[in-house]
């Protein structure tokens, strides 16, 4: 099973200021990779790189097997917006639109709102009573899940989570982190960026960024929290198969045979 | 696509209804754009009619006198002539006859005329004293008055010859004096029927004068058919006062389309502020459209609709504003209640949407500029 992104010895250069260095990097099916690394390390701009938001000053990106320096912006929007799932550590809901209308507002960029298939995605985060709700009404918790809805209602390929649980307390941040394993254990490929370990002790593998420079890239054998049950967890598209629990090496089998057989998440929009 | 159509529909109309307060700064600068555009529009259309109406106490703007500029006019071919003019926009035809009268021996000019006739072409008389309305009764002008010192009461005895050199003479009394700043002033002026028992001679006029609201191409085309229609009556304008009407009413017409014009700009500044601070507030929200994979161009459709609707729901609602305002408009300054234009208001609506979309073109440049990247980073 091909990588879902090869980064090949990327720099992200601004004037005198090198934010990323030769970065290289690839990320199979399946995979949850935490991004860590303080302020200014260049988390940000890897993981806008990965999303498609920002383009490399050297060196090559492939995403799902497109090689990103040979598209337009255009081109660009397009992959985006049928590869990737963003999630934001604000959220970022659009107020005026109720959590329902903002799950369906990536459908409408993607290809056809179905208001159905979204109450169903806002049910998998637990929030099928508050569907209606407008954002202020809502806590960061659910705002958060809305976040996290909306990302998967198309099925993207790999999901980009910025400080997923930056602006929640520590109840709604085991919600949220549920959620991912659910979605990790169906067979998603997941990279979160962090700067906080509680977090990144979750992913199956951390990098660490130092001064745009990647210093540390390891897998973690064992991960702060699998539930055993994640396939009808909170986030977990149902019928999701096992998760990955191994090491590097077993991450590209398991993970992604589970998704492409049963899961919604990562392979079935595709 | 008729559900992301309807979707479009639902995000536009609540990004409008649930941010009230500004979307209405940006509808009440768009209806009153649309207000001042269809109010002025509209007394613009009406203007002429309810000011040919005022510009008539200049007095007539069409005088008939003989076919020739000699002899005298029969009273028969004038009422020809004045069967030829249209009914709705006449005001008054007026005969005058003039004849060289005596008074104690000294001379006047005396003209018969129709009393009635004259106060409605000839607003501008001054009469002090009363009118005529009696056989023998006569008004003299200022100028008499102040030359013989007479006044109201006083007997004026006349006689003269009449075009058979027969010799005629009368009393009269006089019931007031008259002023209007011009020859008419040395006049003595009585009733066309006293001046025809007098001379013995009926039938006849010098002159006529007639006041029509028409403007002055009408009056010409008017003037043509009368012309042609009845011999022995030569119709002229008074171009004196067709062109100051003219003057005026172009004056006029010309600076209510600048208050439009300017109006229109001042909405069109009103409008792209007011979207410029919807950008602005809005740039999250854009650059979160774009990451979940809106493309420039939907971006600007979306912006420009919403603009669109702003601008039609503001036309509808300026349109009957404008109406209202035109009403009082027109009747607190001419006194008449004015006739609406009802393809007025789809013009304005359809202006209004226009001049709010153009308004949106440089905001929405600034939409479609929106870096998701920089504008979602967290913090």
């Amino acid at each position: 099973m091909p990588n879902i992104m090869e980064i090949q010895d990327v720099s992200k250069i601004y004037g005198p200021l090198k934010a990323l260095q030769n970065i290289t990097l690839a990320i199979p099916p399946g995979q949850w990779l935490a991004v860590m690394g303080p302020s200014g390390s260049g988390k940000t701009t890897l993981m806008n790189i990965m999303g498609c938001l920002d383009t490399p000053s050297l060196g090559e990106v492939n995403l799902d097997g497109v090689k990103l320096s040979g598209l337009s912006p255009s081109g660009l929007t397009a992959l985006r917006r049928e590869a990737i799932g963003l999630i934001f550590q604000q959220f970022h809901l659009i107020s005026y639109l109720t959590a329902l209308e903002n799950v369906m507002v990536a459908q409408y960029y993607h290809s056809m709102v179905d208001e159905a298939e979204a109450l169903e995605a806002l049910g998998r985060v637990g929030l099928g009573e508050r569907a209606r709700h407008l954002p202020r009404q809502l806590s960061g918790g659910e705002q958060q899940r809305v976040c996290i809805a909306r990302a998967l209602i198309n099925h993207p390929k790999l999901i980009l989570a910025d400080e997923p649980t930056g602006n929640l307390d520590e109840t709604n941040e085991g919600l949220v982190m549920e959620i991912l394993h659910g979605l990790h254990n169906a067979g998603a490929t997941i990279v979160t960026v962090t700067h906080a370990p509680e977090v990144a002790r979750h992913a199956e593998r951390v990098i660490v960024l130092e001064h745009g420079k990647l210093v540390t890239d390891e897998y973690q054998t064992h991960p702060a929290h699998r539930p055993s049950g994640a396939g009808s967890g909170a986030g977990a598209p149902a019928g999701a198969g096992p998760g990955t629990e191994d090491g590097p090496a077993a991450a590209p089998e398991t993970g992604p045979q589970g998704a492409a057989g049963e899961a919604a998440a990562p392979e079935a929009g595709a | 696509m008729q559900g992301n159509t309807k979707f479009l529909g639902r995000m536009l109309l609540f990004s409008l209804v649930r941010r009230r307060s500004r979307l209405l700064v940006a509808l009440v600068g768009v209806a009153v754009g649309a207000t001042v555009l269809l109010g002025l529009v509209t007394l613009c259309y009406d203007i002429p009619r309810q000011l040919s109406r005022e510009f008539r106490s200049y007095g007539a703007n069409m005088v008939f006198v003989p076919d020739g500029g000699t002899g005298r006019l029969a009273l028969a071919s004038l009422d020809r002539a004045v069967s030829l003019l249209p009914a709705g926009g006449l005001v008054g035809v007026t005969p005058f006859r003039y004849e060289a009268v005596r008074s104690h021996l000294l001379p006047y000019t005396a003209v018969g005329t129709v009393f009635d006739s004259v106060r409605r072409t000839s607003p501008y008389w001054r009469v002090t004293g009363a009118w005529p309305s009696a056989p023998g009764e006569l008004l003299l002008g200022v100028d008499v008055a102040e030359a013989t010192g007479l006044s109201a009461g006083s007997p004026f005895p006349l006689d003269g010859r009449n075009s058979s050199m027969a010799l005629y003479s009368g009393e009269f009394r006089v019931t007031g004096t008259v002023a209007t700043g011009g020859v008419e002033d040395g006049f003595v002026f009585m009733s066309l029927a006293d001046m025809e028992s007098l001379t013995s001679e009926a039938g006849v006029s010098d002159l006529a004068e007639a006041s029509l609201t028409s403007d002055s191409e009408e009056l010409v085309r008017i003037a043509a058919g009368v012309r042609a229609g009845v011999p022995g009556v030569d119709p002229r304008l008074v171009t004196r006062v067709t062109r100051s009407e003219e003057q005026v009413m172009g004056k006029l017409t010309a600076l209510v389309y600048l208050v439009t014009l300017v109006v229109l700009t001042l909405t069109m500044i009103c409008v792209a502020t007011t979207m410029m601070t919807v950008v602005l507030e809005r740039r999250r929200e854009i650059g979160l459209k774009k990451a979940l994979g809106a493309g420039n161009r939907r971006v600007a459709r979306e912006f420009l609709a919403e603009g669109l609707f702003l601008g039609v729901l503001g036309g509808i609602a300026g349109s009957f504003l404008g109406l209202a305002f035109a009403r009082i408009v027109s009747v607190s300054v001419f006194g008449r209640s004015l006739t609406p234009e009802p393809w007025l208001i789809p013009v304005t609506v359809g202006v209004s949407a226009l001049v709010t979309v153009a308004a949106c073109l440089a905001p929405v440049k600034r939409a479609v500029d929106v870096e998701p990247a920089l504008v979602l980073r967290g913090e």
